[in-house]
């Protein structure tokens, strides 16, 4: 095998195994900071902090009976939650987790996918995620399902507008779609956070809106639509559904650390060499665990949009601002000022 | 290696395509357009035109075949077979018209292998990002403002006719006459009725007790 494979494969062994472990943790997380915005203990028997709950979570979802209904479309029923993981689990491919580093004399840049088109890559991955939710809403043969499939797909179609134009701002000044290049940017010229703070928030919101999140999570409205998209699921296929949005918030997170607060790097320190690999690593997902705490602050603070106001925030809010945003830094850039 | 992977992804678009036509439920029909599309983006890949893939699977993929999952989803015609409107002379229509654009766009890709021009391959820059943007917007500028400014008619177009007219253009009945006469279909049963209440003023047999506003004008 050529070392170009077996890098790659090192690689991709990381970003999974972070990745699939994210999920637990974060459903500990998520009780545990619920309980606590709440006033309550939150599970908190098994092992230290309660921590051991989420395994036994995951046990739980294993070896409970997966009911199928007789009346489901069987095919697209049982592929929606895999179509649901596959998006989630790729778009990491292009985020860049550490400097370039030489072992044995080749060089690795530590990047799954160095694709010249990187973040539109990643963009287009995550647009292909609203499949599953429209595969199980149609499959399950079950009106509340529809009914949330038909506002999942509304949903992600109007706040992928904003996202892309948020994103396309960043790319400008940069002059190039790769990852790598972007975080090199904001090596020489500071955080993005700052000259982009408009784009940030608007990407910010357009996030929650892509990953069903709680201020915006109408496909899955327990008080109206019983739960959505995957009223009909049980046991391992609906923990996947689960995995599919909290891995999915990872890699937005990944994303947005590298679009605005400079991916691996810290503005004080730039890790090298192989050591450097590793804390590059850490410094990432230390930003990426920042991200996830907010989503999980929000979910408990925030109470559900209606749909019309969603609609409105997205299209007569968020659009115009981003495309006036894009504007501003492209007027900018032009100017030399960025 | 690559020869195994445009194997693979060829057949999945033929077969896929294959499906798109030939399925019975439209839905599966739009989702196995999906796996059509995201093939034909890995052969683009293998031709060392990443952008392009990009875009397609963005575009068409992630936006466009969203857009006809909702439209079928919202009219309910999942799991019916809607076939060809206007019977067998349409469906005859359908297939003559397809075989024409069929046999000249593969005369255009013959056109170079059977000597009838110099065969030029386009070369990685010229697919690359920034070749293409050279392409756009410098050589091909006017043509792409063209289809910008077609694309915006088209919003516009459909935006007039989704429109159902606000209150005051109701009771107000020249303003809603002037509505009426720019959606020529009212496609909502209820809506039409209300348009004629107050718009219809101009008609000798209109509703006395209507909204009246309108009645008096000539």
């Amino acid at each position: 095998m050529s070392a170009e494979l077996i890098g790659t494969a090192v690689k991709l062994a990381v970003a999974l195994g972070i990745l699939l472990n994210v999920v637990p943790v974060m459903v500990w997380v998520e009780r545990r900071g619920s309980a606590l915005m709440q006033d309550r203990p939150g599970p908190n028997r098994l092992g230290p902090l309660g921590l051991f709950q989420a395994l036994a979570d995951a046990l739980k979802f294993m070896f409970k009976e997966d009911v199928t209904p007789a009346a489901v479309d069987r095919p697209l029923y049982l592929m929606a939650p895999v179509m649901g993981l596959l998006p989630a689990l790729t778009t990491f491919a292009v985020v860049p987790f550490g400097p370039d580093v030489t072992v044995r004399g080749h060089l690795y840049s530590l990047v799954i996918a160095p694709a010249q088109t990187g973040v539109l890559l990643f963009l287009a991955l995550a647009s292909l995620g609203v499949y599953s939710l429209v595969m199980a809403g149609y499959a399950s043969n079950n009106k509340y399902s529809l009914l949330g499939s038909i506002r999942a797909s509304s949903q992600l179609i109007s706040y992928e507008l904003a996202l892309t134009l948020a994103v396309l701002a960043v790319i400008l000044p940069v002059s190039s779609f790769r990852l790598a290049d972007v975080v090199d940017y904001q090596v020489r010229h500071g955080w993005n956070v700052l000259p982009q703070i408009v784009g940030f928030l608007v990407f910010l919101v357009a996030a929650f809106a892509e990953t069903n999140r709680l201020p915006f999570d109408l496909p899955e409205a327990e008080s109206e639509l019983v739960a959505g998209f995957h009223t009909e699921y049980s046991a391992m296929r609906f923990a996947t559904f689960f995995m599919a949005e909290y891995i999915s918030m990872t890699s937005l997170s990944a994303l947005g650390a590298t679009l605005y607060f400079g991916g691996w790097t810290l503005p004080w320190f730039h890790p090298s060499g192989l050591i450097g690999a590793v804390l590059g690593l850490a410094v990432l997902f230390g930003k990426v665990a920042c991200f996830l705490a907010f989503f999980v602050w929000v979910r408990w603070t925030f109470p559900r949009f209606r749909y019309d106001q969603l609609m409105r925030l997205g299209w007569k809010v968020l659009l115009p601002l981003a495309i006036a945003n894009l504007i501003a830094v492209a007027a900018l850039t032009l100017g030399g000022v960025l | 290696m690559e020869m195994a992977i445009f194997a693979l992804f060829a057949l999945l678009a033929l077969g896929s395509s294959l499906v798109v036509i030939a399925h019975k439920s439209p839905i599966y029909s739009t989702l196995s357009l999906v796996l059509t599309l995201f093939s034909v983006a890995v052969l683009f890949v293998l031709l060392g035109a990443p952008f392009i893939a990009t875009l397609q699977l963005l575009i068409y993929a992630g936006a466009i075949l969203v857009l006809f999952l909702f439209v079928i989803m919202l009219l309910n015609v999942g799991g019916r077979e809607e076939g060809i409107p206007g019977g067998h002379r349409m469906q005859l229509a359908t297939a003559v018209l397809g075989a024409l654009v069929f046999t000249g766009m593969l005369w255009l890709l013959l056109r170079p292998a059977l000597g009838g021009l110099p065969h030029a391959p386009l070369t990685e820059e010229m697919v690359s990002l920034t070749g293409l943007a050279q392409e756009l917007f410098a050589e091909y500028l006017l043509p792409f403002e063209i289809v910008g400014l077609l694309l915006l008619v088209a919003v516009i177009g459909a935006t007039v006719i989704a429109r159902r007219p606000t209150p005051q253009e109701l009771s107000g009945g020249g303003v809603a006459g002037a509505a009426t006469a720019a959606l020529p279909e009212p496609s909502h049963a209820a809506w039409a009725h209300e348009a004629d209440r107050a718009g219809g003023g101009a008609r000798p047999a209109s509703i006395p007790g209507g909204s009246g506003s309108g009645g008096g004008r000539p």
